[in-house]
């Protein structure tokens, strides 16, 4: 008999489907699917009703977030993992989503010009969203690479979806460079599973502790899954994209990026570093230290130097990513570390959608963008901003200040947190430089608000345009706001609840 | 290392290349040459020639008809294993493969209707 | 003779290094995505070699997904380069040159 013939003889045992570990995945990808086919079908649909039922999936979602909140397990043999992180993750992804929903709703037509944004971009969202929270939950790097491409696959198409030259050439340079750091991460993939046989991170852990497993490939492998995860979550030396594609692409769009995907990012970073790979600590530590350095110091110094607030954005949000590196590094022999950083991403992305959300509102009030350079974020549109629009200066005055870290806006205790963590974990040397990088990044910010509050507005006042009817882009900014303020005056509750996270599942 | 187990694939290049070679050279001198216009005309599967652009420059349209083959065709490849031991899974398998090739068969009247398959 | 999975394993590095260089090197965008490719499936190559040492199939599962993966990667990048050749008809890097600090 033939061996195959054989074999196919045997019964074969079927895998454990469990679906209400991954509901809160389905009900994202299933809204998708419905949104794609209501554009297939209705293409005329309102941007209203499309970021309707974009909510509406979000909110069940949520709501089954909710409902799996005390569940810890790993499911569907050791893929996807219930724990701490996961569900911590869930929470602030859908809440980013739901405050991009609105930013992209908004859209940046203005009165009686054509909206130049396809309707396409709200399914995307979702899937994008699938694939963060897929990535959170991942804990076997099969699981992870999918979960990177199907958020990457969707951000690539979202950062090109208006016809402005700038956002197609924010999306290839996106998307050349995000598919090439893939490629690293994919061969970091393969060494470690050819070092350890397997893909599954519990098992990977173990294997870490085997003397019989080969070393050198295993370390290859954990360098090149640094550089994959580095390049994710625009770390220097592989932060170059982050300034361009944050400039070119819509601001809604380059909002939800800087928000979400470092959250999703850090997520798997912190599970797979912290969490499977914590016996090789001590190999992986002075890389990951090193890289945390070099990004606060970069990204701080290089966004003293620029006059678009965009791209200043993206510096910061660079800096930002070195100050959660220090909560990486420490989280390895601290768990202090990964609630510090979990909770370090949960403010951060309200601050930063917060700040692009003002940008947003900026750029209606100017005359129309340029196709070559996309929206008006130029700091001189920002001059006199108080005298002309109060409410958003302050809202600026808000998110300026939580970024910088000054007390008591929620960016002060994030940092508080992740500096204790790396202090506990005897990296004090690492959180000097944090502080450092700290006082530099205040010039900018600060510098940012001197130009809304203390310069006088350039031109002919009467040559602004109004902003329009903004309630979508309102709601959200009011969001982002009071949670900035809210988790700043009371951060016990969400540091406690940061807390479950500490016990990776793997 | 012994390259000896190789021997026949070299073999069997050299056979190719001479092959591709000497048909070529003898097709050069015993064929019949009388050229016309629809001779020398390139092959567009059909499609009237005329339309192309100086240079060596395929009109974008082809690159959307090959992007949506590439993907529709690279998704049946999760189809292979599947057939292998479908048997064995029964239900389980079919309900399965039912999910998945339904998720294509919406994205393909996702495109339908959103009019990718138009050709002009 | 036998060839050892050391062979294939070099071979795959190989291949992944010359995909690299190309990436760094050339500056078509097509071509730096070509090459691209050429990555992922050197990769590929080290996660069949890795199923056949390791006596599991996890490997040979991962290159179907990585196979598909690429093909999804070659209908986004191949959009976003025909839309960009539609409103400039030049893919190389260099032309794209908008945004600068």
């Amino acid at each position: 008999m033939h061996p195959l013939a054989q074999a196919t003889t045997q019964p074969l045992p079927l895998p454990e489907v469990d679906w209400r570990a991954i509901a809160p995945e389905l009900a994202l990808a299933v809204a998708g699917v419905v949104l794609l086919l209501v554009v297939a079908f209705w293409p005329r649909a309102g941007r209203g009703v499309l970021a309707g039922l974009t909510l509406a999936g979000l909110a069940a979602a949520a709501a089954l977030t909710v409902w799996n909140w005390d569940l810890e397990r790993v499911a569907f043999e050791g893929a996807v993992s219930l724990d701490g992180i996961t569900r911590y993750a869930r929470a602030v992804l859908l809440a980013v989503g739901a405050l991009a929903t609105l930013m992209v709703a908004q859209g940046d037509s203005r009165e009686g010009e054509p909206d130049d944004s396809p309707p396409e971009v709200f399914p995307l969202l979702l899937f994008a969203l699938l694939g963060m929270v897929l990535l959170a939950a991942a804990s076997d790097l099969l699981v992870v690479f999918i979960a990177l491409e199907i958020l990457s696959l969707s951000l690539y198409v979202m950062a090109g979806e208006t016809r402005r030259l700038a956002a197609q050439e924010a999306a290839m340079k996106y998307f050349l460079l995000g598919a090439f750091s893939s490629a690293f991460l994919l061969y970091g993939i393969a060494l470690c599973y050819g070092a350890t046989g397997s893909t599954n991170l519990l098992e990977i852990a173990d294997a870490t502790g085997d003397p019989t497993a080969d070393g050198t490939l295993l370390l290859a492998g954990v360098g090149l899954l640094a550089v994959g995860f580095l390049f994710k979550v625009s770390a220097v030396p592989f932060h170059m994209w982050t300034p361009d594609v944050y400039q070119g692409t819509p601001t809604p769009v380059a909002a939800f990026m800087a928000a979400a995907t470092k959250v999703a990012g850090f997520a798997v970073f912190l599970r797979v570093f912290a969490g499977a790979l914590g016996g090789l600590v001590v190999s992986w530590r002075p890389v990951i230290a090193g890289a945390a350095v070099l990004t606060m110091l970069v990204g701080a110094a290089l966004a003293v130097v620029q006059t678009d607030l965009k791209r200043m954005l993206a510096y910061s949000s660079i800096s930002h990513a070195g100050y959660l590196l220090v909560g990486v590094a420490a989280a390895a022999t601290v768990p202090a570390g990964v609630s510090a950083s979990m909770f370090y991403l949960l403010t951060y992305a309200f601050m930063v959608m917060g700040a692009f959300m003002v940008v947003q509102y900026v750029s209606r009030l100017g005359p129309p963008d340029d196709d070559a350079i996309g929206e008006r974020s130029s700091l001189e549109d920002y001059r006199g901003l108080a005298r002309r629009h109060p409410w958003a200066a302050g809202l600026l005055a808000v998110f300026m200040l939580a970024l910088t870290g000054i007390p008591p806006l929620s960016g002060f205790w994030a940092k508080y947190y992740v500096f204790l963590a790396g202090i506990e974990a005897g990296l004090t040397w690492l959180v000097v430089v944090a502080v450092i990088s700290s006082v530099i990044s205040a010039f900018f910010y600060l510098r940012v608000l001197v130009v809304a509050y203390l310069q006088e507005p350039v031109g002919d006042p009467g040559a602004e345009t109004a902003p329009g009817r903004t309630p979508a882009l309102g709601v959200a900014l009011g969001l982002a706001g009071l949670l900035t303020v809210a988790i700043g005056l009371a951060p016990e509750a969400l540091i406690a609840a940061a807390r479950s996270a500490e016990r990776i599942l793997g | 290392m012994n390259l000896g187990a190789f021997a026949p694939i070299l073999a069997m290049l050299v056979l190719a290349a001479a092959f591709a070679v000497l048909s070529i050279v003898v097709s050069a001198f015993l064929a019949p040459h009388r050229p016309t216009r629809a001779k020398y005309s390139a092959y567009e599967s059909g499609v009237e020639p005329g339309r192309l652009p100086q240079g060596e420059r395929y009109p974008v349209k082809f690159y959307l008809t090959a992007m949506l083959f590439v993907v529709f065709d690279v998704e049946v490849i999760f189809l292979y294993p599947w057939a292998v031991v479908f048997r064995q899974l029964g239900v389980f398998g079919l309900v399965q493969m039912g999910i998945f090739v339904g998720l294509i068969l919406i994205a393909y009247i996702y495109d339908w209707k959103r009019g990718g398959l138009e050709w002009d | 003779m036998r060839v050892g999975p050391g062979a294939y394993l070099l071979l795959s590095a190989i291949l992944f290094a010359i995909g690299v260089a190309g990436v760094l090197i050339r500056r078509n965008a097509i071509v730096v995505f070509m090459c691209i490719e050429l990555m992922l499936n050197a990769v590929n190559l080290s996660f069949i070699t890795f199923a056949k040492t390791n006596g599991s199939l996890d490997g040979q599962v991962l290159a179907f997904f990585v196979m598909v993966v690429a093909a999804a990667e070659v209908v986004v990048g191949l959009g976003i380069l025909v839309a960009i050749f539609r409103k400039r008809s030049s893919t190389s890097v260099d032309d794209v040159n908008l945004l600068k600090g």
